[in-house]
């Protein structure tokens, strides 16, 4: 042991003698650490939100019993089924507005709720008898309880003026639901007698087969792993984890460069050891404990690092995915002690998985040192014709599978091959530019310029393949969001059309709106509209119920449309369907879609596409009128108003007062859409912020690989300052010779990442959100995102480059008098 | 004693169970409540007139009541076997009846089956006020989900047969039917057994008579049955005393035709208040005073983290009477919400027989 | 020969031959010589006979095609890798000419780095190699602080700390100019007769390898 202890301080010495490669090392090490983790750890809390939601009473995770088209169907089916042995338990569903916030409410029946049902409330046994006992119990998370600035044990009121049990909290419940009994849901939701779905528990012993109870009544719905949300999320976590991997990669790469150059030191120390008497094996087992030693440093650093990115960036993945799939992510990070293992584990694979031409170069060590001449060129050489036909081959791969693949995850492979392809290829196309350049030149210190450049490219591959991803990446990223903030807010423009949009408390309210609203003569238009909900293929479909009016012909944007759309939406028999509702179910115009309605199937010929952004759902767009008279039951709440535009504010605040409506169920456009900019731009924001680490990652994979080679450059230039080439010279072709590589890399990044950015529009998005931006290109944002490079790449150079400048001659004498 | 629990005979398992009584500690206390508060409810006072078919149903104005039918049966080749089937009913307040989910009844069931190599069981719970489960004195049926207790237009009210009882569970299942021509035994004092020096007492009358044929499946295997079966039926409102731990119960079949029933219930002070009924086989009872009841438990047995008796040394000097019971299988553990043991045991000595033994508040 | 003391190190018919270019090059063709504990031998011959092969061969650095090499009483032909590398470590001491100190680690640390792992560490020996080496003011200075000859006499101290059977030196003042290699060989041979061990150099130099007890001249691989 004390063996083990005197070999690893003698390792461990070289990192004092050289502080700066140790830095990189670790640097490398926990960059790639902590944004890993940085995104685990957010991805890990919204999959923890999601199982919360799914196993909310019988949300994915239990078996269910549902009624056909998703309808209500009456208590007696659930008795019915018990006495036929089946051990099912009642759940009704609704939503309920408390404060203007509208929230789900579960009403369950705690006696026969299935134990198996997850995170069932734990009313357990003490609290049964106040849940069941009128007025009873309303659980709450706490989250909502604290959003609707309520106290634990207050009884709110309904915004219809119900008055509601007292609240109790309940910490494992989904934010955004109320739980009340069965019987009191019933009463609140006005659905006597009537039930939402059955869970279905283990069974106890047999059961009547299901038709034999309630005919075709009900239908069964296996238990699914995955809930809705996580499908619906997937596409955004993927995202995520697709710029941790990024992230972690160029990481490595610093972590590579830094281990390789170490151990390139280290060899001859590594000789010394073995003539003195440590057997190859020891030194193995020593150097994977030192390297081990130094991941989990940098690991424990690095989740550290994680843990802040991620609390930093959780704001931001929250509002995103309330604002997209309306999923609620508790804004606090929680994290279980298997992040904190995940992400040690994965600093140490890291840097094996990094260190491993290393490691295996030190274990096949000869003890004596060969002398061979170092014919760095035929070896390069040799290196890049490898490397060229790895990334042909990798780039062959992108095609394939952009050809054959129709998901998301082939999407991301098609990015992920199509950046390892550029990046591989990046040398061997640089070292043809530098070729090229060599042999147009003329003068004896340019010809040398570009020759010596060419030799620095093995040394500095590395770090400019993780600039040229970090930069493509970039590039793709910018593009696409701009290229969205674009697109949505001219669509927006034409979405948003009328003045003022109203949603009345109840049918009253909005008939006594109306009256009301057509004795003002600022006044131009009420266009009334209406929501259902069904489901097409098993996936919730909303229908939109639109008013007969040129506020719409003129300004909603349809993507492709029949000649009169507008007109052919009259009798009510066509609808407008949404791009992501095309895509999925592969509509096109003139087809025909069957959708469930409280009286049978609604056929509806598709007359029109139009892009809905940011909606998980799908949605047909029809008549307001046909959609009432198929849905006699929806609310005819919704009223949009088109007001000349100075009149609006003092419309606003009459109504407010008179109605008593408040800014979450009135509002103006300019507001409408400012909260609707808002909440999309923070979309990508994290995506935005991931994409800045890791440009920031990238420049110092530059900065560590410019220092590292800077010592063992200096054998090269000493003979060019012994014959008359002054330092800061000598300097100044460093710098350019270094910024020169470092624009070639630039502007190969710009098609890269353009493409990066067409794979994100054209196949990620549509595959992930089911609807495909128009693609942009942005010459001004490119331009500076060359600028923000070449600072990188000039700040980067600096250090070294100054160091140069400055070295004592003394130094630059030694190179010659030093026999290696 | 592990539970510092209050449990009378059965059903205030289930009242304990499900009325948020339950969690150790809050349980004593809880029953203790239950003891006190009973304001609301009928209190149990002597001198019923018991009147059928109405007493087969439910009485809803006193806070728990049960239907209880224990059968000793075997198999055509003599194997024997146990079935145990209970519907309890729970008041959780006091009142008129609520109409639907608002209905302030909970009711329980429990249902077993015994062999000496194997012991099944199941439970499960209903609300009232939906039909989920209930009882309905004519024609007489009880039931909770599929389990059922149901007469015919052939039952009549003053014997309760015949009857159809069916259960099932994850990994058992039995049908019996459950016939006599004798009429039902009132307990106690003309139905009136007092369950304490105190006061503490219940309305209880019992079909002791039932012959049983039908079949019990164990893992779908299902054996033709007969043999011999019990009801009791009680309800109360007060039934415990606070200070009663726990409870011993024996329903006996003599091989001579005499029935026998046996309770003791168990005291913080370490003495006992017991009772019985000698119950000829012309349907005469002959009421036991406690003080001529001698019950010692003989065999102990480790089930659950617990000391159970299941083997007894019994003896009523008045009426020459000393056996000692044993278990069919001593396993006879109950492991439902609310835990005890329940099974059939068989008795020789002065007399010799079958019958079944309940043990709760160990 | 000296009598009367135990042999170090005997060889028998050592052989080796190494293939470069698909040819076959014979470089040990039977060599024979042994040591005795407190003998210094000079190991002499031209470039290519052989001399450093045959030094890497007793250091146990390569492995022999044939014949046997005894340290003391241990065969080391007959030893793992990891075998050899112990035999290295607890038995023998190596002075290189590139002096192949640890350049992270200073004088101190040089100096004693063999005999901690071997766990043969010293204290008063220590001491006295510092002494005796001269080393006194430059312990916490690192190896490319030094001159050539202080570096080579840290070396010599390193590979004497853990007291060895037998050290070893390959041209280890080929890197030093006439009299800092006079004066380090003269340390040397002190010390090696202050421990009794016994000493094999190689070296080019027939005026060095005259200082020494005894020379064996190596020529087309056979102990001339």
């Amino acid at each position: 042991m004390t063996r083990i202890i005197w070999i690893l301080a003698v390792l461990l010495s070289h990192w004092r003698r050289h502080p700066m490669q140790l830095a990189t090392l670790l640097i490398g090490l926990i960059s790639a650490t902590a944004l890993w983790s940085g995104v685990q750890a957010l991805n890990q809390q919204a999959r923890d939100s999601y199982d919360r939601a799914a196993a909310t009473f019988g949300g994915a995770r239990t078996a269910m019993l549902v009624g056909r088209n998703g309808a209500t169907f009456p208590q007696q089916l659930f008795v019915d089924l018990r006495r036929a042995g089946w051990p099912v338990s009642p759940v009704v569903e609704g939503r309920i507005q408390i404060g203007g916030r509208s929230l789900r409410l579960l009403g369950i029946e705690p006696v026969t709720l299935p134990a198996e049902v997850g995170n069932a409330p734990t009313i357990g046994r003490t609290g049964l008898q106040s849940f069941v006992t009128p007025p009873g119990e309303m659980l709450v998370a706490p989250e909502t309880l604290s959003d609707l600035d309520l106290t634990e044990g207050t009884a709110p009121s309904a915004s219809d003026g119900t008055l509601l049990p007292p609240l109790r909290v309940q910490a494992q419940l989904v934010p955004g639901v109320l739980v009340v009994d069965i019987g009191i849901a019933q009463r609140l939701l006005k659905m006597p007698d009537q039930l939402s779905r059955l869970l279905v528990g283990k069974a106890k012993g047999k059961r009547v087969p299901l038709e034999n109870v309630v005919g075709d009544r009900l239908q069964l719905v296996e238990p699914d792993a995955e809930s809705d949300l996580e499908r619906l999320t997937d596409s955004f976590h993927l995202n995520l984890t697709a710029f941790g991997l990024l992230s972690f990669v160029v990481g490595l790469f610093i972590v590579n460069s830094a281990i390789g150059l170490a151990f390139e030191q280290r060899l001859p120390m590594l000789r010394t050891l073995r003539a003195c008497g440590v057997s190859a094996r020891m030194l193995n087992v020593v150097l994977v404990v030192e390297l081990v030693s130094l991941a989990l440093v940098a690991g424990v650093i690095g989740l550290i690092c994680g843990y802040l990115i991620a609390a930093s960036l959780l704001p931001d993945v929250a509002a995103s995915l309330r604002g997209l799939y309306g999923a609620q992510i508790p804004g606090q990070l929680t994290l279980k002690g298997e992040w904190w293992i995940a992400g040690i584990v994965i600093s140490i694979v890291g840097a094996l998985a990094a260190a491993t031409t290393s490691l295996a170069k030190a274990i096949r060590l000869p003890v004596l040192a060969t002398a061979q001449p170092y014919a760095w060129q035929q070896a390069q050489h040799r290196w890049l014709i490898f490397q060229s036909a790895l990334a042909l081959a990798v780039l062959a791969a992108a095609a394939g599978i952009l050809w054959y693949g129709d998901s998301l995850i082939s999407g991301f492979a098609v990015l992920a091959a199509l950046l390892l392809g550029a990046a591989l290829g990046l040398p061997a196309i640089v070292e043809v530019v530098l070729s090229f350049s060599q042999r147009s030149a003329h003068r004896a210190v340019a010809v040398w310029f570009w020759a010596d450049a060419r030799q620095q490219l093995s040394g500095l591959s590395l770090a400019l393949m993780a600039l040229l991803l970090a930069l493509a990446v970039n590039v793709g990223v910018s593009t696409m969001v701009e290229t969205f903030s674009r697109t949505f807010s001219g669509w927006l423009d034409g979405r948003l059309a009328a003045d003022v949009y109203l949603i009345a408390s109840d049918d009253t309210q909005a008939t006594e709106i109306k009256a009301w609203l057509r004795q003002r003569p600022e006044v131009e238009a009420m266009l009334p509209s209406g929501r259902a909900e069904t489901q097409i293929g098993g996936e919730p479909i909303e229908i939109l119920g639109l008013s007969d009016h040129a506020t719409y012909r003129d300004h909603w944007p349809l993507l492709q449309s029949t000649a009169n759309a507008w007109i052919r939406l009259r009798p009510g028999d066509t609808g407008l369907i949404s791009e992501q509702l095309a895509r999925r179910l592969k509509l096109a115009i003139g087809d025909r879609i069957e959708v469930p309605a409280p009286g049978g199937n609604w056929t509806l010929e598709v007359v029109g596409i139009y892009a809905d952004y940011g909606n998980p759902k799908g949605q047909i767009a029809v008549n307001i009128d046909a959609l009432t008279r198929r849905f006699p039951a929806i609310p005819q709440t919704r009223l949009a108003l088109r007001v000349a535009p100075a009149a609006a504010p003092a419309l606003i605040s009459s109504l407010q007062s008179k109605f008593g409506l408040d800014g979450r169920n009135l509002v103006d456009q300019a507001t409408l859409k400012a909260e609707s900019t808002r909440i999309f731009n923070r979309t990508f924001a994290v995506t935005a912020a991931l994409n800045t680490f890791t440009l920031g990652v990238a420049g110092v994979a530059l900065l560590t690989s410019l220092l590292t080679l800077g010592n063992s450059r200096l054998p090269q230039l000493a003979p060019l300052w012994a014959i008359g080439i002054t330092r800061r010279r000598l300097a100044a072709i460093e710098l350019l010779k270094t910024m020169s590589v470092a624009l070639i890399t630039t502007l190969l990044a710009l098609p890269l990442g353009l493409l990066v950015a067409w794979c994100l529009i054209a196949v990620v998005n549509v595959k992930a959100f089911g609807w495909r931006l128009p693609f942009h290109i942005f010459p001004l944002q490119l331009l500076e995102l060359v600028g923000v490079a070449m600072a990188a790449a000039l700040l980067a150079a600096l250090i070294p480059v100054l160091k140069l400048a400055r070295m004592q001659p003394a130094n630059l004498v030694k190179i010659f008098a030093d026999e290696r | 004693m592990r539970d510092k629990v209050l449990i009378s005979r059965r059903a205030f398992t289930a009242g304990v169970a499900l009325l948020g009584l339950g969690g150790n500690g809050a349980r004593a206390q809880g029953f203790a409540g239950l003891g006190i508060t009973a304001e609301g409810f009928s209190p149990v006072i002597p001198g019923k007139t018991f009147a059928f078919p109405e007493d087969h149903g439910p009485h809803p104005d006193y806070r728990i009541e049960w239907w209880y039918v224990t059968a000793n049966l075997a198999d055509t080749t003599g194997v024997a076997y146990g079935a145990q089937w209970t519907l309890f009913r729970l008041a959780s307040r006091p009142g008129a009846q609520q109409e639907g989910w608002a209905n302030q009844q909970i009711w329980m069931g429990h249902a077993a089956v015994t062999r000496a190599d194997t012991h099944r069981y199941s439970e499960a719970f209903a609300r009232g006020g939906i039909g989920q489960a209930g009882v309905d004195p004519k024609p007489f049926r009880a039931w909770i989900d599929a389990w059922e207790m149901r007469g015919s237009d052939r039952t009549r009210d003053h014997t309760i047969a015949p009857l159809e009882l069916t259960a099932s569970g994850a990994d058992f299942s039995y049908a019996l039917r459950l016939d006599t021509d004798r009429a039902l035994v009132l307990q106690g004092d003309a139905g009136y057994s007092k369950k304490s020096e105190r006061g503490q007492a219940s309305y209880y009358f019992s079909q002791p008579y039932f012959k049983a044929t039908g079949s019990i499946a164990i893992d779908d295997k299902p054996v033709e049955v007969t043999g011999q079966a019990w009801m009791d039926r009680e309800w109360s409102t007060q039934p415990l005393a606070s200070d009663q731990t726990g409870w011993d119960w024996f329903s006996l079949h003599l091989s001579s035709g005499e029935k026998l029933m046996l309770f003791r219930l168990r005291q913080t002070d370490g003495n006992n208040y017991a009772s019985g009924s000698w119950i000829l086989s012309d349907g005469k009872t002959e009421q036991i005073a406690s003080a001529d009841i001698d019950m010692v438990p003989k065999t102990l047995t480790d089930l659950a983290g617990r000391k159970i008796p299941v083997g007894w040394q019994i003896s009523i000097p008045r009426l020459a009477l000393s056996i000692e019971s044993v278990a069919l299988n001593t396993k006879s553990w109950m492991g439902t919400s609310f835990p005890y043991w329940e099974g059939p045991i068989s008795f020789k000595g002065s007399h010799a027989g079958v019958g079944y033994l309940e043990m709760t508040g160990y | 020969m000296a009598t009367g003391k135990p042999i170090v190190l005997s060889v028998r018919n050592l052989t080796k031959t190494y293939r470069s270019a698909g040819e076959q090059i014979v470089v040990l063709r039977g060599v024979n010589l042994s040591i005795a504990a407190g003998e210094r031998v000079a190991l002499t011959g031209e470039s290519g006979s052989g001399k450093s092969t045959l030094l890497h061969l007793i250091a146990g650095l390569d492995a022999p095609d044939g014949g046997e090499i005894r340290l003391a009483d241990t065969s080391v032909s007959d030893l793992t890798d990891a075998g050899r590398a112990a035999l290295r470590r607890d038995r023998l001491g190596l002075v290189f000419q590139q002096f192949n100190l640890i350049p992270s680690l200073d004088v101190e640390d040089n100096l004693v780095f063999q005999s901690r792992i071997a766990g043969r560490h010293d204290s008063a020996w220590h001491a006295e190699l510092v002494e005796r080496l001269g080393l006194g003011g430059l312990l916490k200075r690192y190896p490319d602080q030094l001159s050539g000859g202080q570096q080579q006499r840290v070396a010599i101290g390193r590979a004497l700390a853990a007291k060895p059977l037998l050290l070893l030196a390959d041209e280890p003042t080929g890197n030093l100019d006439e009299a800092t290699a006079d004066d380090v060989l003269a340390l040397a041979r002190d010390l090696v007769a202050r421990t009794g061990c016994g000493f094999l150099m190689v070296t080019h130099s027939t005026r060095l390898a005259a200082t020494l007890d005894r020379r064996i001249h190596l020529h087309a691989g056979l102990v001339a």
